[in-house]
């Protein structure tokens, strides 16, 4: 079996504040394989975002955190890592998708500045005419038909999906063994939301990068992912293979939270209590089901 | 014969932006029947929201009209169509005054429409409170020290402090967590019928309006496109952007992958 790109184990994290620490993650562990899509599903205050800052290594140097258990990707411990270190993989190795797609872009530099940046992390001395002639490539490989129109245009020139694309198309430019997606396409209409999705899942096949997805949508999750965390306050509730998961689902929360879900089908507004005692259950873990060829 | 609350006859919109028209609304007409809920669906710059301003009387229609209760009503309204008419917006953080306590913010409902005795009001924002399921305490809080959920109770109990007729909901749960949402349209559908209230709620997510409304519109580009009722729009949609629409909602169970996978079978025969 091969190494996984990421490891989590036994994550834990509090903030110091004013009065006293804060915990928000009571010690987390999640693996995601090479070419793996793997998605952490919970509320908001869930914990999800803190987890993908934490994978970033943009919270290690915040004052206040309290960070215990360790990260691996790829096999090294990021906390045995320089700040310069982690900085390094940022950008390279390791990249990450923004819910919304305009205010993660600068609004005052064109596309084709900033995708130059983009390049040059990769590539440091890579010059301008490269640098578009390789966005260019990539450009399309997000079905941006027009990819110079795109490069000379400023991100409020362009639509919240082709922004959105965008942002794939610079996240994947340097071929990061990682991708780190929180939220994507939730600020964007139901039909250019299923686009980016299904343009997302191409490229990462293609490119057979893993996948952190981070989403409150349980519908998108069944679409995009291999394999599902549930977290709920900072803990996971339940993790299983996607189809496993939806099918059967057994833990009191996982089942509250597939519950509220309204039904295309129909079916009513089902009745939710306030009663969350139940959610405080022992995790269940469903296996990681057949191995991946 | 049927009660119509509202009716919106032939309504268009032309925005001004510099020089160049963009036409927002295009010949729109909807009867809204007394009591129902009617969804109104399209994607952004449908022309949703442009709609719910009219009806609210923000801006007047270019042209066509709104016939309210049988009264057309005028570009500037009174206060009783004012009354009648209440909002429920998407975020109840800017949509509440953050200095001001919730309690405070219900009652100047209260003291506008000049609705109960003065010395009762206070005794009635505690009953507003209470119809929405929030304890009367909450009356002395500041909208920051609530949850998300909760303030959007605190606006719903704003709309019907004037004792509406008609609420126009933009977007009330979009905002929410899946668990709060379904306790928030729970909350909705059982005062529906007690307040004996009508919605327009406005909303893009298709699987929302299938369990909450009675007939549906389905806007594309300013125009609607389909309209029926709820039930029949889902199992037989007629207008393939209605299907489109459907067919991109992201599902969670192997029946509603069924239906999904049906519709767009016969998108393409």
């Amino acid at each position: 079996m091969s190494r996984p790109v990421l490891a989590i184990r036994d994550l834990t994290l509090g903030f110091k504040g004013w009065r006293g620490e804060t915990d928000v993650l009571h010690g987390i562990s999640v693996t995601i394989d090479p070419g793996e899509r793997v998605a952490l599903v919970g509320e908001s205050g869930s914990g999800k975002s803190v987890t993908a800052r934490i994978v970033l290594g943009l919270l290690q140097s915040l004052r206040s955190a309290r960070i215990g258990g360790t990260v691996e990707f790829d096999g090294r411990d990021l906390a045995g890592m320089s700040p310069a270190e982690r900085r390094h993989l940022r950008g390279t190795r390791m990249s990450m998708i923004f819910q919304d797609p305009t205010s993660s872009l600068n609004p005052v530099y064109r596309i084709s500045t900033q995708f130059h940046e983009v390049l040059k992390r990769g590539v440091p001395d890579i010059g301008y005419e490269a640098a578009m002639a390789r966005a260019g490539e990539i450009l399309r490989e997000v079905s941006i038909t027009e990819p110079q129109r795109v490069l000379g245009s400023y991100p409020f020139q362009l639509s919240g999906g082709m922004n959105q694309r965008v942002m794939i198309a610079m996240a994947l430019a340097n071929e990061p063994d990682l991708l780190i997606a929180d939220e994507p396409g939730t600020a964007l209409d139901v039909t250019v939301q299923a686009q980016t999705l299904d343009l997302m899942r191409r490229l990462v096949e293609r490119h057979d990068t893993s996948v952190l997805f981070i989403s409150h949508n349980l519908g998108v999750v069944r679409e995009f992912a291999d394999r599902v965390y549930v977290i709920y306050k900072g803990r996971i509730v339940e993790h299983g293979p996607t189809a496993a998961l939806f099918d059967d689902p057994r833990h009191p929360y996982t089942r509250a939270l597939m519950a509220a879900v309204p039904r295309l089908t129909g079916g009513g507004v089902p009745d939710i209590g306030e009663d969350t005692e139940a959610f405080s259950a022992p995790m269940v873990d469903h296996g990681h089901g057949e191995q991946r060829p | 014969m049927t009660d119509t609350i509202l009716s919106i006859r032939n309504v268009s919109k032309t925005f001004d932006a510099g020089g160049q028209f963009v036409k927002a609304l295009d010949d729109v007409s909807l009867d809204v029947e007394r009591g129902s809920c009617v969804a109104i669906v399209g994607e952004s710059g449908s022309g949703k929201s442009t709609l719910a301003n009219i009806v609210l009387g923000i801006y007047p229609p270019s042209s066509g009209g709104v016939v309210f209760n049988g009264d057309v009503l005028p570009a500037r309204r009174d206060k009783s169509h004012r009354r009648a008419i209440q909002l429920v917006q998407q975020n109840p953080l800017s949509s509440l005054n953050p200095k001001r306590s919730i309690g405070a913010s219900l009652r100047l409902a209260l003291d506008v429409h000049d609705i109960g005795e003065r010395s009762q009001r206070k005794e009635m924002v505690r009953a507003l409170l209470e119809e929405v399921h929030l304890p009367p305490e909450f009356a002395d809080r500041a909208p920051a020290a609530l949850s998300g959920g909760q303030r959007q109770r605190v606006a719903i109990a704003r709309a019907l402090a004037c004792q509406s007729e008609l609420v126009v909901l933009d977007e009330p749960t979009s905002a929410l967590d899946v668990l709060v949402q379904a306790r928030v349209l729970k909350l909705l559908g059982e005062l529906r019928p007690k307040r004996r209230l009508t919605y327009v709620f406005i909303t893009h997510d298709l699987a929302v309006v299938r369990n909450i409304a009675d007939r549906v519109a389905v806007f594309e580009r300013g125009r609607i496109v389909e309209t029926g009722a709820t039930e029949k729009l889902f199992t037989n949609p007629q207008h393939p952007y209605t299907r489109g629409l459907i067919g991109a909602v992201p599902v969670i169970t192997r029946d509603e992958l069924a239906l999904r996978a049906s519709l767009s079978m016969e998108a393409d025969t």
